[in-house]
């Protein structure tokens, strides 16, 4: 993996770089950053099966985020009966075994997507949740479909031995803002040994992301962004948020982690979904963001709508009694019932080409007759969501290049807020 | 000499296919586009030309008002106004050529008449081939409470708000109307083949009553086939006096209904071998409901032409495959670690992509489970279609093996006899398939093991009634 900046902001703290990931023999993929990395399930993007996937902007849409605790299926030993010492093996459902995994050939293999980058994290919103009051000293713990697992450094190290991801995050201690200090720092100490062990079991040539948690404490932040980087690691991956913190102190804590991290190593963040919450991120000079903003929404039936232009033009009014607001239209209204029109109109994106708003909303209320979720009803909407989002990304590093960041900020902030003045 | 308008007509260059009579007009070829004289008839939007046939199996080409498309042909089941599992462009990419939409839930949402004012089924999903509706009857029967049927219609109680409602042949036909497909069918009296006695024969003259009123209330013949269902159980005299009266009425097509519920295989194909022999030749013969690939090749092989069925996609739900072989269960445990692709002879993206053990995790647990098996079953039913078309036309449907040099490579050939090689390698084909095959004349002794002296066979019982 190679990362350089780019360009600066004039704050000096927002950047565009260049990521390249290369750790295919032939093949090596090429993003720009500020960038998004796409939601998958067990690797694969979330409603959008993978030969619709190159409708999305290349290689904008190459960066993939999934879990790797997902993906893997635990053996455990089952007694069956004492007296006859008979054993047997009883797995998990939800993955597969590691051995498997290696006998594909790893993840690109498996997955069919030799031209896509995967970052492995432990943490995915949607169904490993860190769950750290279980988490102890010898591994962290996570809700998961098939319940609460413990997962140590040496089993995370082998699923990612097996399935050699571009990179990878390493095992952390992840705590919500409101737990004790007490608690607080020994997730510190936790996650840097945790980052200790990681590297020395790593053997696959993905880049190594050390973890930085610390809660919301400034002072276990900068301790455990120092201890990280005194390691040997590729780039940082910054845990802990999107978990409760308020928006408000996010800033401060950000800035204490950046200013003790070299800045030519790219940072990655989870837990900053909101286009508001991605602009304070990239504001305080985070790389890489996740995407399960977008994926939430598309459940919810909503469709980005936000001008992607610097300019940022005048709010619209009369979206208020269409339960949406300047950014995002609700496709699910009655009032898109016999609406013809594409969900942008001057979007390009593989929905908006080829179908209507009311055949979306058709789609997405024909939920109730079925009774079932199913793929189709949320591709398009996910689709245009996902081209949505990351074009706003690509104006952001616009305005970063031009020098003009922070005023693009402080326009997409207002124009959000117009909305609520002008009724 | 007239031409009939475009899109209906599609230039061919260089064809010189068998043409047949279509009632009274005349169809020729002429410097490679298609011309016809005779009186301009209204309901003539579609051509069926036989391309090729082997004894009663037929290849052809039906031409319709969005589409033109290849038969034998299986038309995937799109409950509402998308196929479980796919979207449009997927279903183009992988050769599908009609689909089949559910009346009955279009008009609970999105409603036909919104439909009709958005511009037609084809516009609202943004499908550029051909659709197919049904008439709706068949699902209030089997999805509702208290469903009944009258000389009026189809009374049922209304899933919204339990009101008494009635579903007449007309309303039918104006909704189908609205939605706008290319062929649209009759509401029929359907009863299950599993019932006796003389209610099959009032659902028969029944439906013979409402294809009458069908017709009537069928208001654009030109842009819309209607075509007629043949009822009448498992009696064949009930089937004969119903085929002859549809055939009087001189529909576009006409569907062999009322089977696929449950029926025993040996009277099921009775049934359609004897449709298929009264029918005209130069109509299509679309079996309803089927099916399994094994029931569309004897039916092709008999002389049919169209099917529908949800088992593909219903069957992916449940994690199986369909597969040269049969059927293969994703869910099995067997599967963690089975680093094969579903099907080592299919091309489509999910077996050129992905491994036995992927998918098996993913199945029942993931949508994308479901979704990559959807794909995969699909693209297999489109494949047979596209097999049965073509190995029909080269002669390869299968072959009478005549000395030549290149014998040796003959029976590996013959699509039915490797199909069947396939699905039956141990040679045990079902008696009621040997039955089948041998009224539509293909030998397939070469993939039938010889039979156990156990059992009854001799060549007399299966010279069962010439049909």
């Amino acid at each position: 993996m190679k990362f350089a900046v780019k360009a600066w902001s004039k704050s000096g703290r927002a950047r565009v770089g260049s990521l390249q990931l290369g750790s295919c023999p032939h093949l090596s993929i090429e993003i720009e950053t500020p960038a998004l990395l796409l939601t998958t399930r067990k690797g694969l993007p979330v409603f959008i099966s993978p030969d619709l996937l190159p409708s999305l902007p290349s290689p904008d849409s190459h960066l993939l985020q999934f879990s790797p605790l997902h993906l893997y299926a635990e053996f455990f030993m089952l007694y069956l009966s004492e007296s006859s010492f008979a054993m047997g093996f009883a797995c998990s459902m939800e993955g597969l075994s590691t051995k498997t995994i290696s006998n594909i050939g790893g993840l690109h293999q498996m997955l069919g997507l030799q031209e896509y980058g995967f970052a492995a994290v432990p943490r995915d919103s949607i169904v490993c949740l860190p769950e750290h009051e279980s988490s102890n000293k010898m591994g962290a713990s996570f809700e998961t479909p098939s319940g609460r697992r413990l997962i140590k450094p040496v089993e995370y190290m082998e699923m990612i031995s097996s399935m050699k991801p571009n990179l990878y995050a390493t095992l952390a201690d992840e705590v919500p803002a409101w737990v004790s200090e007490k608690r607080n720092k020994a997730s510190v100490d936790r996650t840097v040994r945790w980052l200790d062990d990681c590297l020395k079991l790593s053997t696959t040539g993905g880049a190594v992301f050390g973890s930085i948690v610390g809660g919301s404490s400034v002072e276990e932040r900068e301790r455990c962004a120092q201890e990280v980087a005194r390691r040997n690691v590729s780039g940082y991956w910054i845990g802990g948020f999107g978990l409760g913190e308020s928006m408000d102190k996010r800033s401060a804590i950000l800035n204490a982690v950046m200013d003790n991290l070299p800045e030519e190593k790219p940072r990655q963040i989870c837990g900053l979904g909101l286009p508001e919450e991605v602009l304070q991120g990239i504001a305080a000079g985070i790389d890489l963001f996740d995407s399960t903003y977008i994926y939430h929404l598309t459940l919810g039936g909503f469709a980005l709508t936000f001008p992607l232009d610097r300019i940022q033009s005048s709010s619209d009014s009369q979206l208020s009694d269409k339960g949406s607001d300047n950014t995002k239209i609700n496709l699910k209204a009655t009032v898109y019932r016999k609406d013809t029109s594409p969900v942008v109109d001057s979007c390009n994106c593989y929905t908006c080409l080829n179908h209507t708003k009311a055949y979306i909303n058709h789609l997405l209320n024909v939920h109730e007759m079925l009774a079932q979720i199913l793929l189709e009803m949320y591709v398009f909407a996910l689709i245009h969501n996902t081209h949505h989002y990351l074009a706003f990304f690509s104006s952001i590093r616009e305005a970063i290049r031009d020098g003009k960041f922070e005023q693009f900020r402080q326009k997409f902030i207002d124009s959000r807020r117009d909305h609520l003045f002008v009724t | 000499m007239n031409r009939l308008k475009e899109p209906t007509l599609s230039s061919r260059n260089g064809w010189s296919a068998l043409i047949l009579a279509m009632n009274r007009q005349i169809v020729t070829v002429v410097d490679g586009k298609w011309d016809y004289e005779g009186p301009m008839w209204d309901v003539a939007m579609k051509w069926v030309v036989i391309l090729g046939r082997f004894n009663r199996a037929r290849a052809a080409q039906l031409t319709l008002p969005h589409f033109t498309s290849q038969t034998p042909l299986f038309m995937p089941v799109g409950t509402q106004g998308t196929i479980k599992g796919l979207t449009t462009s997927q279903l183009e990419e992988i050769g599908c050529q009609i689909i089949l939409g559910n009346t009955y839930h279009l008009a609970l949402r999105p409603t036909s008449e919104l439909i009709d004012e958005l511009g037609g089924l084809h516009k609202f999903m943004n499908w550029p081939r051909a659709l197919l509706t049904d008439s709706g009857g068949f699902q209030m029967v089997s999805l509702l409470h208290l469903a009944d049927i009258t000389e009026k219609g189809v009374t049922f109680q209304s899933p919204v708000d339990g009101k008494p409602m009635l579903l007449t042949p007309e309303e039918s036909i104006q909704i189908q109307n609205r939605i706008g497909a290319d062929i649209i069918m009759a509401l029929d009296d359907v009863v299950k083949t599993t019932i006796t006695g003389p209610r099959i024969e009032e659902a028969m003259y029944r439906t013979l009553r409402w294809i009458d009123r069908c017709i009537a209330a069928h208001k654009r013949p030109n842009e819309q086939n209607l075509f007629g269902i043949v009822q009448g159980g498992l009696d064949p005299v009930l089937r004969d006096i119903c085929v002859k009266g549809l055939v009087d009425r001189n529909l576009p097509g006409y569907a062999i209904g009322g089977l696929a519920g449950g029926e025993d295989k040996d009277s099921f194909w009775r049934v359609v071998a004897q449709c298929t022999a009264a029918l005209p030749e130069d109509k299509p013969r679309y079996v309803m409901g089927v099916g399994y690939p094994l029931d569309i090749v004897v039916c092709s092989a008999l002389g049919a032409d169209m099917y529908d069925c949800v088992y593909p996609t219903r069957t992916a739900r449940f994690g199986t495959a369909l597969i040269p072989e049969g059927v293969l269960k994703l869910k099995h445990q067997a599967m963690a670690d089975d680093t094969r692709p579903v099907d080592p002879s299919c091309e489509c993206m999910v077996c050129k992509n992905y491994t036995r053990a992927y998918i098996h995790c993913l199945v029942t647990k993931d949508a994308m489970g479901s979704q990559l098996l959807s794909y995969h079953n699909l693209y297999y039913m489109m494949k047979l279609s596209r097999d049965l078309h073509s190995s029909i036309i080269q002669g390869r449907f299968p072959e009478y093996a005549l000395p030549s040099l290149s014998s040796v490579f003959f029976y590996a050939d013959q699509f039915v006899c490797m199909f069947l090689q396939k699905m039956f390698p141990k040679g045990d084909v079902p008696e009621w398939v040997c039955n089948a095959m041998e009224v539509a004349g293909i030998d397939i002794s070469s993939c039938c093991a010889p039979f156990s002296s156990s059992q009854d066979w001799t060549l007399e019982n299966t010279q069962s009634k010439t049909f």
